[in-house]
């Protein structure tokens, strides 16, 4: 096991990795701890909670979690209804499928095609978040927006994208902007596989459905699971749409990283805003070890 | 140039006995090959001289001077590494020079001794390119040119040709021969092709399960094998082993398996009971084509044949077991034939059943 | 027959990819036009008349001036150096160093890190830059940045690491280096590359993020430029597009010339989380 050769002494590996693990544990380690303990006080950014903070018990998770109100628009669980609505349409089924389909359609295809799709896929991927958002306000705007231009220029009536149906307008942007992850996830999926696998399935005489659905969905069905958890994770806890809606109108594209910046930075109510936290890094433990251990899975077969 | 002891020397990784109480001396000049299959403990025996492994216990020196626990740096060793590691940064100028310069070599002493070095090996029309640039065989020879640069006084060497296609191996095997000799000093070359030991070294020392078997010279080596391991190992192909019963009779002793029987010196067998079960051992260059049975000692049905132009191989079954000839000239039996062979007694080695050279 | 189903098969793929090409491009056309545009509004059009005056007005905005070509910059190229710095030398100690139970660490690491988002941990992100005293500062900025991206710099850093032959380093051992010669000569130029990838991955993270220095920053001397083009299309009631969508374009354009740089130097080899 040549790995294990050590190349440098264990005192120098230790003050290496020093720098490095105070970030960590500061930035990353104690926040996890802290934001427990906030949940549990009534700390907040002003008044007398920000300086005499004290331990209210669960009184902020029965607040989130009272029936009365859990539902209500603006409430925790409303507003996890829509996470779970923007991360089901947008990622699982419009990052992932949208993904496979582009990294199939170009599969050993090189050509400049190829090329100017997946580049145009990368520059909406790579580009800030407040100019895509930006974009996009503008692309949806009703009286000037370049997708009711579009849709009148076919024939059909406008929308009120943003304000009529602001949950789908979400969904749209957060497909346009993350398929490109997906896609080239699944092309160097595909690229991995060998080729005869494939030839292998021409010689018997399989059509291209039979080949996808027989062959490479099987092939590739880890690096399925790993998208779809990665896109899970990222889709939950992104605040992008913010930029577009702030959330509204009616709270009603309120996804959960954007009820806790209300609660805990417009109502400086920081004991409410981290019992939310804390229940968001719960959902992402969940998704982290699913996909951990199907890591661990992964390099064991291998 | 400089004599290298190595005194009950182990290395454990866990459980794991890479090296298992080695003990050996060089002698100034002289060029030893570490022998044996792969994962026996050979890199790190040579690691360990390098040092970048500590031993677990016992004692190397070099000149007498106690390195066991020494940093490379204080060692003035120069390696060849099985993948070269040459740095790809660098030019093959800079690879070379790059032990000069941390020793702290002035810049014009470098350059003067790198041209040197690298005109000896035929590359000084590649200083100024890069690793990446030049051909597999131009790798090795600036990897030893790096190794020998500032006239370290023991060479290592780690299977220096395994990554050469087998034309390039041989003439670069000769080439590490000459130079060796012309430096004239002391190498520790490891490898798993019994040829290339045979043909380097002064002494060969073959490696088991993290134990160094056998030290001696190439034909000893290949003539008085210790073990059936080491047997087994030098050759291609390797020696014949057959399983053997002992048979004294009166004051006559015979060797007897299926299809085989021969009459050898009681003196060699005395240790042993009627009946004993040893190996016999016999080079395949050492089986004799006879004509009919009357002559021969053993008889098998020929199972291949391969014409290898000077010589050919045979290899015939005898009840359920392999055994090769090499003949030179002979007109060769065919597939299928039964064939006769003699084997005269005094190439013929005796095993116990523990695989353990029966001395004569 | 076979030769029409050949035709059909080609024209499909080309119609397909002429769809999804323009599903892509078509959104942000607007963003190419309106700032060449006198009269910019809400719609696509080809800009008429033609103008840089937009980009004049940008330069002429002390406040948005600042924030691209001071504060960004300091913002992004701080947690760059921090992150590049810190995390190869993490990387080649958890490579290179007998560290126990470093295969745990790493992913834990990862675990960690993908749990505490700087959404879910706003607040006590907060909390700790307020505690620090580091609230509107730039400093508070870079420290939150670097804690979150380390991470997954460490990570991408260590598969370059490994990736790597410690006979490298070894040679330059047994050449006679001392452990920093061997380090400085040897090991830091052969992870050069992986150096360059993470210090551009975590410059384009810094400098397209919003979310951090939107909670810690109050006044608008510090602000980056991502804060600043949303100050300017939220609070300025009607958006000033024509300023607004130069801006954005001058702010886009060291991302998209830096994707181009990896792209050409060293390929864009798929780094698993490249964006966070
Ligand atoms: N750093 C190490 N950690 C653990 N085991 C090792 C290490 N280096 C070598 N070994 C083990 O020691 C034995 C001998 O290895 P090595 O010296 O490389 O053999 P060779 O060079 O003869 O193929 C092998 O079983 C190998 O797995
Ligand atoms: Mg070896």
């Amino acid at each position: 096991m040549p790995e294990r050769r050590t190349i440098l002494p264990l005192r120098t590996g230790l003050l290496f990795l020093a720098p490095a693990a105070i970030f960590v544990v500061a930035f990353i380690v104690l926040p996890f701890f802290w934001v427990a303990v906030v949940s549990f006080t009534n700390r907040s950014l002003t008044g007398p909670g920000a300086l005499h903070p004290h331990f209210v018990g669960l009184t902020n998770y029965l607040q989130l979690f009272a029936p009365r109100t859990f539902l209500q628009p603006g409430q925790f669980g409303s507003s996890l209804l829509i996470t779970g609505q923007f991360v089901l349409f947008s990622a699982l089924i419009g990052q992932a499928v949208l993904g496979l389909v582009l990294a199939w359609l170009f599969y050993r295809r090189e050509s400049w095609v190829k090329q100017t799709v997946q580049t145009l896929a990368i520059v909406a991927w790579i580009i800030p978040d407040v100019v895509v958002a930006f974009a996009w306000s503008a692309f949806l705007d009703y009286g000037q927006g370049t997708l009711n231009h579009i849709l009148t220029g076919l024939g059909l009536p406008r929308v009120d994208w943003l304000l009529g149906v602001p949950m789908l307008s979400i969904i749209l942007f957060n497909t346009w902007r993350g398929t490109a992850f997906s896609m080239l996830l699944f092309s160097s999926a595909l690229g991995s596989i060998p080729p005869s696998h494939l030839e292998t399935a021409d010689v018997t005489g399989a059509n291209a459905w039979q080949k996808l659905r027989d062959i490479i969905l099987p092939l590739i069905r880890t690096h399925i699971v790993t998208d779809l958890i990665l896109i899970t994770l990222w889709t939950f806890n992104t605040f992008t749409p913010f930029l577009i809606t702030g959330g509204g109108p009616a709270f009603r594209t309120e996804v959960v990283s954007i009820l806790t910046y209300r609660i805990a930075f417009k109502y400086f109510n920081f004991g409410s805003g981290s019992a939310i936290g804390m229940i968001m890094m719960l959902i992402n433990l969940a998704f982290a070890l699913v996909y951990l251990s199907l890591l661990r899975r992964r390099e064991a077969t291998r | 140039m400089a004599r290298v002891v190595f005194d009950h020397v182990s290395k454990h990784f866990g459980a794991v006995r890479a090296v298992d109480d080695v003990s050996f001396d060089i002698e100034d000049g002289e060029f030893i090959c570490l022998l044996g299959p792969s994962g026996c403990g050979k890199t790190t025996t040579l690691r360990l001289m390098a040092g970048l492994e500590q031993p677990t216990s016992g004692r190397i020196a070099v000149d007498d001077r106690d390195v066991t626990f020494a940093k490379p740096k204080e060692r003035d060793v120069g390696m060849v590494f099985q993948d070269y590691a040459l740095f790809p940064h660098m030019t093959i100028a800079e690879n070379i020079a790059y032990p000069l310069k941390v020793r702290g070599a002035p810049a014009k002493d470098r350059a003067a001794r790198t041209a040197d070095v690298a005109q000896s090996l035929g590359i000084d029309h590649l200083l100024e390119r890069r690793p990446g640039q030049i051909s597999g065989g131009q790798q090795q020879r600036t990897s030893v040119a790096r190794a020998v640069v500032h006239k370290p006084k023991v060479f290592l060497f780690d299977e220096p040709l395994s990554n050469l296609d087998a034309k390039l191996r041989v003439e670069a095997r000769s080439f590490l021969k000459h130079l060796q000799v012309e430096l004239g000093v002391t190498a520790l070359y490891v490898t798993h092709d019994q040829a290339e030991a045979m043909a380097l070294a002064d002494r060969i020392a073959v490696m088991e399960g993290g134990r160094v078997v056998q030290m001696g010279p190439p034909l000893e080596v290949y003539r008085k094998p210790a073990t059936t391991f080491v047997a087994n190992f030098l050759g291609n192909p390797p020696m014949n082993l057959v399983p053997v019963k002992l048979r004294l009779d009166g004051g006559r002793a015979r060797l007897q398996a299926a299809g085989l029987d021969v009459a050898v010196d009681p003196g060699r067998a005395s240790r042993f009971r009627d009946g004993a079960d040893l190996t016999l051992g016999v080079r395949p260059e050492h089986l004799r084509l006879v004509p009919d049975a009357g002559e021969a000692t053993f008889t098998g049905s020929v199972y291949t044949v391969e014409p290898l132009g000077p010589e050919t191989l045979i290899t015939c079954t005898v009840d359920g077991q392999l055994v090769t000839a090499r003949l030179f000239g002979d007109e060769p039996p065919e597939l299928g034939d039964t064939a006769h062979f003699r084997i005269d007694e005094h190439h013929l080695e005796l095993f116990d059943d523990a695989g353990v050279r029966v001395e004569r | 027959m076979r030769l029409l189903r050949l035709v059909l098969t080609r024209a499909t793929f080309y119609a397909a990819a002429a769809i999804f090409a323009a599903l892509f491009a078509i959104p942000l056309v607007w963003l190419l036009f309106a700032p060449f545009d006198a009269r910019a509004n809400l719609a696509v059009r080809l800009p008429h008349p033609f103008t840089l005056a937009n980009f004049g007005k940008v330069f002429a905005n002390a406040f948005a001036v600042r924030a691209l070509f001071q504060n960004s910059i300091i913002q992004a190229g701080g947690a760059m150096l921090l992150v590049t710095l810190l995390a190869t030398l993490a990387a080649y100690a958890l490579s290179r160093s007998p560290i126990r139970g470093k295969d745990l660490l790493s992913y834990g690491l990862v675990l960690f890190s993908s749990i505490v988002t700087g959404t879910a941990a706003m607040v006590p992100l907060f909390l700790l830059i307020y505690s620090l005293g580091l609230i509107d500062t730039q400093l508070g900025v870079i420290l939150v940045f670097t804690g979150g991206l380390l991470p997954a710099a460490i990570f991408i850093m260590r598969d370059f690491v490994d990736s790597i032959p410690r006979s490298y380093e070894e040679s330059a051992l047994v050449a006679g280096a001392s452990a920093w010669g061997m380090f400085k000569d040897i090991a830091l130029p052969i992870v050069r590359p992986g150096m360059m990838v993470v210090a551009v991955w975590t410059f384009v993270n810094v400098w397209g993020g919003f979310f951090v220095p939107f909670i810690l920053l109050r006044s608008p001397s510090n602000m980056p430029a991502s804060v600043a083009i949303y100050s300017f299309y939220t609070e300025g009631g009607t958006p000033i597009i024509t300023l607004t969508t130069a801006y954005s374009l001058l702010y886009t354009l060291p991302v998209l010339a830096l994707y181009l740089f990896v792209n050409w130097r060293y390929g864009f080899r798929f780094f698993g989380g490249i964006k966070s």
